[in-house]
């Protein structure tokens, strides 16, 4: 379908575009690389009556080492994270997550910030950030603030994020050497993960879970059990404690459960081997 | 950054499309490939699904494939867009087409132009991929024909490391 009649315009800054966003309220929407928004628009599941075009100005895209972090431009696309050497050698969970999503073409459009702001349970980049302890840098009217990963997904679809703002940069500590592994669990090639799991195991293990709930999500319950010294398979055991798996065509939640226990102990055994 | 033009509820589009500089008013919703279809007349480039996951509507912005059904015409403005009727040069097939005629690499024909654009795409950024690896970068086109053996022999046989 073709989506409703909208007004499109253009930011060439993040200033801008948190001006227009101020200046049309609710009606608004920002759009990035397109790769959820334009699907929801053309079955008129969202009907924004503006966009604001971000993703055409420059200088939020660049992936730089900033000390004990890398700093991910909000618009860097899939594919450059997917073949960033810096990520690649620092913290490449990232990378290689990035080159899980979707297609080639879909790589080629879709954004990190567009990705995480849209906070949907089932995509694969928000674990990876959330298993590599990152952080959101959002700006807005107000000025600028870092919101902890852990904290930015806080319903489902919804984020943490204001009306008014804008996801100008995602830091990512660099992982050093900590073991890491991602699982994703699907049927058929380019489909999303019906579990999936990210694991890296630094100074305090962190794994986040796939389409186990409303949000992105940490698998709290099987970090406690690895803080506590437990095994892979004591912590694995645990892993679905604490979620609240949906059920659909793909499967329902006693299913996606074992998914879940199945994913979190093979994570954990590749990521320390 | 091209300028922003609105006259009353269209927008100015200005790209160029298999090296032609073009230039129309649309509407602002209007999707890349619909541009491409019914203001430019460039059909080939087809439309095989509602929901992103099909392919038939790949296109080249800048030489990288894209899904032209994601993505809107002002949002490419300015921009170096091919498409399947830009592929062949003075009545010679490019290689991939001809390798696709060579291999039948298709049946009913409807997802070609989009196989041949990711194809195309694919090899700029990894010119000697393996089986896998084609198969993989072509994930995002589906064919209900050919069951892709051929396909992905077409590709080899330009490409390929076998
Ligand atoms: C066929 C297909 C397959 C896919 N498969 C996968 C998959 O396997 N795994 C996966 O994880 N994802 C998948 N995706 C989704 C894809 O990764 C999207 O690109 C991504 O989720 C959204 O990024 P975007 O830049 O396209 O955002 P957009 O669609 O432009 O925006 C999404 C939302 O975020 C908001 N937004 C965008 N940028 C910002 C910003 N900087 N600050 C604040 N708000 C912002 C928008 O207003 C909108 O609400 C798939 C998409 C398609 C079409
Ligand atoms: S028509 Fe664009 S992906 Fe199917
Ligand atoms: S040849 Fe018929 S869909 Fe591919």
């Amino acid at each position: 379908m073709i989506p409703a009649a909208l007004k499109y315009v253009e930011a060439d800054s993040a200033t801008a575009a948190i001006a227009a966003l101020s200046e049309y309220g609710d009606e608004a929407k920002l759009l990035a690389g397109g790769h959820s928004l334009i699907p929801l628009m053309r079955f008129r599941l969202a009907v924004p009556a503006v966009l604001v075009d971000i993703s055409r100005l420059d200088g939020l895209s660049d992936i730089t080492d900033a000390g004990d972090h890398i700093a991910v431009g909000a618009l860097a696309k899939h594919a450059e994270v997917e073949s960033s050497s810096l990520l690649q050698s620092e913290a490449p969970l990232l990378a290689h997550v990035a080159s899980k999503v979707g297609d080639p073409s879909v790589r080629h459009r879709g954004t990190l910030g567009g990705s995480l702001a849209h906070g949907d349970p089932a995509s694969d980049l928000p674990a990876a950030v959330l298993a590599l302890g990152g952080s959101i840098v959002v700006q807005g009217p107000d000025g600028e603030r870092v919101i902890d990963a852990a904290e930015f997904f806080t319903g489902f679809l919804e984020t943490a994020i204001s009306e008014t703002e804008i996801i100008t940069e995602v830091r990512i500590p660099k992982s050093g050497s900590a073991g890491w592994s991602f699982q994703k669990f699907n049927r058929r090639a380019q489909d999303w993960a019906i579990v999936g799991v990210a694991a890296v195991l630094g100074a305090s293990p962190k794994v986040s879970l796939i389409n186990m709930g409303l949000t992105p999500l940490r698998a709290g319950a099987v970090e406690s059990a690895l803080a506590g010294g437990g095994s892979a398979a004591e912590a694995a055991s645990v892993a679905a404690e604490g979620t609240s798996a949906p059920s659909d065509l793909n499967g329902d939640a006693e299913y996606r459960d074992h998914l879940a226990r199945v994913l979190v102990e093979r994570a954990l055994d590749e990521a320390s081997s | 950054m091209d300028q922003l033009t609105h006259r009353g509820i269209f927008v100015q589009i200005d790209m160029t499309v298999n090296g032609r500089a073009c230039s129309a008013d649309v509407e602002d919703r209007t999707l890349l490939v619909h541009y491409l279809r019914d203001h430019l007349e460039l059909t080939g480039t087809n439309v095989g699904c509602d929901t992103s996951s099909c392919g038939a509507c790949t296109v080249h912005i800048g030489g990288q494939s894209v899904k032209s059904c994601t993505v809107l015409a002002a949002q490419v403005r300015g921009a170096d867009v091919t498409t399947i009727e830009g592929m062949a040069t003075d009545g010679e097939l490019h290689p991939m087409q001809e390798a696709f005629r060579q291999c039948h690499g298709l049946q009913c024909g409807y997802c070609t132009p989009g196989m041949v654009m990711a194809a195309t795409s694919l090899l700029s950024e990894n010119a000697n991929p393996t089986e896998a690896e084609v198969r993989e970068g072509l994930e995002g086109n589906l064919c209900r024909c050919t069951g892709y053996q051929n396909i992905v022999k077409s590709v080899l046989s330009v490409g390929g490391q076998s």
